[in-house]
């Protein structure tokens, strides 16, 4: 039997594997981990027949250039991405939600994400790599799961098992859209603000720093001023809290955020609006809008069901 | 037992158990975080005890708050009695390539560091929780005379294995990561290991920790 697999000629910034992540280990330091943008990654796996839960390649900003070798196979990218197929006589600019076949030889060029953060790559068969606690997630600070926990390097290989047979071209009509009021709701230590304070941070826009990763998406603007403590008796973190240091500026809590956290929490994102907000890249505008707990709830069923009716498009 | 329940964003509880910082109140904390674990509550998808709180994160597609909530306030609550601690010995070495800030500490404590490493080691700790990094353990109480605040810069990395004190605590950095505490010594012992699924952290929760001085041969040939 051949074996198939792609030699990375170029990894990109920070590209991982990714699936969805592993839960019950917050009590000992581990993260969720997991796609960053669970729709994005669900919809790149239906693209080519896979469960919707297989490991994927998610890249940020620049993605990777990989080449092919092995039986055809089909691969999908999703997200908002610029890429390129390059066959032997041409080359053929890609579509994003929208299955495409790689023969021998071919090169995927991933050049970048337009205007979002991730992207998805998946490919129909299974990507050879090792699951830590029933998940292959890389968490590159504990060096958790596929690729020794390690982003995916310059030349390496990625074998892929179980290619399916039956190629089949599929579609699925979706653009990804923007948001940039995102919801929260209240948090734990809102009171530890000044009334100007609560004010700024559901009236101003921030800006998205640099400093932003799969760990934390650090926000300036307006600071936002303290009145009881500025750091409170550590305590658990959850993905979408908003934590305000004493400087004064939000950092939001990202799928592999670190587990206990000493600062006070103005707020929580929405489950709803998490797939929205990490695709906000450095430099947007972003701004804090108020909900209730039962409207956050029913948001969710919105977006979820909205989610489900994608895949089941496919 | 549980002062106050709410909710954390959309997806998790917040139980509260009070303020202050002691044995006491975390022993409530651990055995209402092991009766849960017992339970298997359906949806419920992971547990954060701290020094005073219980994060009960949950999947909003199978639960929500209320439902939680109700399960959380109905829950059969372990004993003391039932609650399992080890006794666990942690070799650290205080060669100066290892005790990073033992310096500043004899400044800030105004006491020396013989003083420091006599109050130290011996002594028995407590496990309040693990995590911010994944195994990193906080134990307690130091006594008044080793509290000392965290480094004013902190360090952009700490290395694996560093043994560091603040406040009333001492920690182990389980990993190079960048981390505030005033490191006195390195251990060779390893404290997280992920290979090891079903119990990757040394200590846990309610263990007792105690830390031993080793010489630089001793801490070399414990990898052998």
């Amino acid at each position: 039997m051949n074996k198939n697999y792609f030699e990375i000629k170029r990894a990109g910034i920070n590209t991982t594997f990714q699936d969805q992540g592993r839960g019950n280990l917050y009590h000992i330091g581990i993260p969720f981990s997991g796609a960053m943008d669970n729709r994005n990654f669900q919809i790149s796996n239906k693209l080519v027949g896979n469960k919707v839960n297989f490991p994927i390649i998610e890249f940020a900003y620049q993605g990777p250039l990989l080449k092919y070798f092995g039986e055809n196979i089909n691969f999908a990218v999703t997200g908002d991405v610029k890429f390129i197929i390059r066959k032997k006589n041409n080359a053929i600019e890609g579509t994003c939600y929208q299955s495409f076949t790689l023969e021998n030889g071919d090169e995927l060029d991933i050049i970048s994400t337009n205007k979002s953060v991730y992207g998805y790559l998946a490919v129909s068969g299974e990507f050879d790599v090792n699951y830590q606690w029933s998940s292959c997630s890389v968490n590159t600070k504990a060096n958790i799961g596929a690729n020794n926990g390690k982003k995916i390097e310059d030349g390496q290989k990625i074998y892929i098992l179980n290619i399916n047979k039956n190629l089949s071209d599929k579609k699925l009509n979706y653009i990804n859209t923007k948001i940039e009021n995102i919801r929260v709701i209240q948090g734990t230590n809102f009171d530890y603000f000044s009334d100007e304070g609560k004010k700024i941070f559901f009236e101003k826009e921030f800006v998205i720093s640099k400093l932003s990763d799969r760990m934390g998406m650090r926000l300036e603007g307006p600071k936002i001023e303290n009145i009881v403590d500025t750091n409170i008796k550590s305590e658990g973190l959850l993905k979408g809290v908003i934590q305000v240091p004493a400087d004064g500026n939000p950092i939001i809590m990202l799928s592999d955020h670190g587990t206990i956290g000493g600062y006070p929490k103005i707020g929580v994102v929405i489950s709803a609006d998490y797939d929205k907000l990490v695709q906000l890249t450095p430099g947007s505008k972003i701004k804090f809008k108020k909900v209730e707990l039962a409207d956050a709830e029913t948001l969710f069923k919105l977006y979820d069901l909205e989610t489900q009716n994608l895949i089941s498009q496919i | 037992m549980i002062k106050n329940i709410s909710n954390l964003g959309d997806a998790a509880l917040y139980c509260d158990f009070g303020t202050e910082v002691n044995k006491e109140i975390n022993s409530k904390v651990i055995r209402y975080f092991k009766s849960i674990q017992k339970e298997n509550i359906d949806g419920i998808n992971n547990l954060t005890p701290s020094y005073n709180k219980l994060i009960i994160s949950f999947d909003l597609r199978k639960k929500n708050f209320q439902t939680i909530k109700q399960q959380i306030e109905n829950l059969n609550v372990i004993n003391d009695d039932a609650l399992e601690s080890n006794k666990i010995k942690i070799p650290v070495c205080c060669d100066e390539n290892f005790s990073l800030d033992i310096k500043r500490l004899e400044e800030k404590l105004q006491i020396t560091r013989d003083k420091i490493y006599e109050k130290f080691f011996g002594k028995e700790f407590f496990c309040y929780m693990t995590g911010f990094i994944a195994g990193m353990p906080f134990l307690g109480d130091l006594e008044n005379e080793l509290q000392a605040k965290r480094l004013e810069t902190p360090r952009v990395k700490v290395p694996k294995g560093s043994v560091g004190l603040t406040e009333q605590f001492a920690n182990v950095y389980t990993f190079e990561s960048p981390g505030g505490w005033n490191i006195i010594g390195n251990t060779p012992q390893v404290i997280f290991d992920s290979t090891n699924e079903n119990n990757p952290n040394l200590i846990n929760p309610g263990d007792v920790v105690t830390f031993e001085q080793i010489t630089k041969d001793q801490y070399y040939n414990n990898n052998e």
